[in-house]
């Protein structure tokens, strides 16, 4: 294997690894806004990694540059996606977990 | 190591975190919380799609996640803006 497929690999498995953290953190979780917290920025940041392992496997073409619009997209839309989530949450009246309740 | 080793390995941890948010989707306690689990999903499979591509030799297909990932989006804002305002075209007071 050559050096650059090395790192690209690299990239994709610790996004893999983010990825499956914040999976644990979605089933774990007690309460509808910390399990929102584990899958805003868990998912967004091991999905821009592994893109990133490819469009460092793939070097500089179109292909890459496709690549880079489509991290772009994804670091743009998922924190969108999560405020209107979070703020649809907070306006309908979802309870927030205390710890008292749970026992 | 091959390189298609490495992508078949990433494919297939990918799907065992959407197996794992898919617990999520059936016993969310919330209609939010299974919105959040499918939008999840959603991401996951835009990057399952690429791999798929990249697996099969055929890096062309990145154009089919660039439209899932656009048309997962505006699906998870349509159906949260519906739960926040009670319906879907009601303007700003």
């Amino acid at each position: 294997m050559e050096a650059l497929h090395v790192v690209s690999a690299l990239l994709m498995f610790s996004g893999v690894f983010f990825m499956i953290a914040g999976a644990l953190g979605i089933i774990r979780f007690p309460d509808f806004y910390t399990r929102l917290h584990a899958a805003g920025k868990c998912d967004t940041l091991g999905e821009v990694l592994i893109i990133l392992g490819f469009m460092v496997y793939e070097g500089f073409s179109f292909l890459s540059v496709k690549l880079l619009f489509l991290s772009f997209f994804i670091l743009l839309a998922n924190p969108v996606g999560t405020h209107a989530l979070i703020r649809a949450a907070y306006l309908t009246g979802v309870k927030m977990w205390k710890k008292e309740e749970s026992q | 190591m091959e390189m298609l080793d490495v992508f078949l390995a990433v494919g297939i941890l990918i799907t065992v975190s959407i197996l794992m948010t898919m617990y999520r989707v059936f016993r969310g306690p919330t209609t939010l919380d299974r919105l959040m689990a499918t939008s999840v999903i959603g991401t996951k499979v835009v990057v399952l799609l690429v791999v798929i591509g990249y697996l099969f030799e055929r890096p062309i297909f990145v154009d089919i996640p660039l439209t899932y990932a656009m048309l997962n989006f505006v699906g998870t804002l349509i159906v949260a803006k519906y739960i926040e305002r009670g319906e879907l075209w009601k303007p700003y007071t």
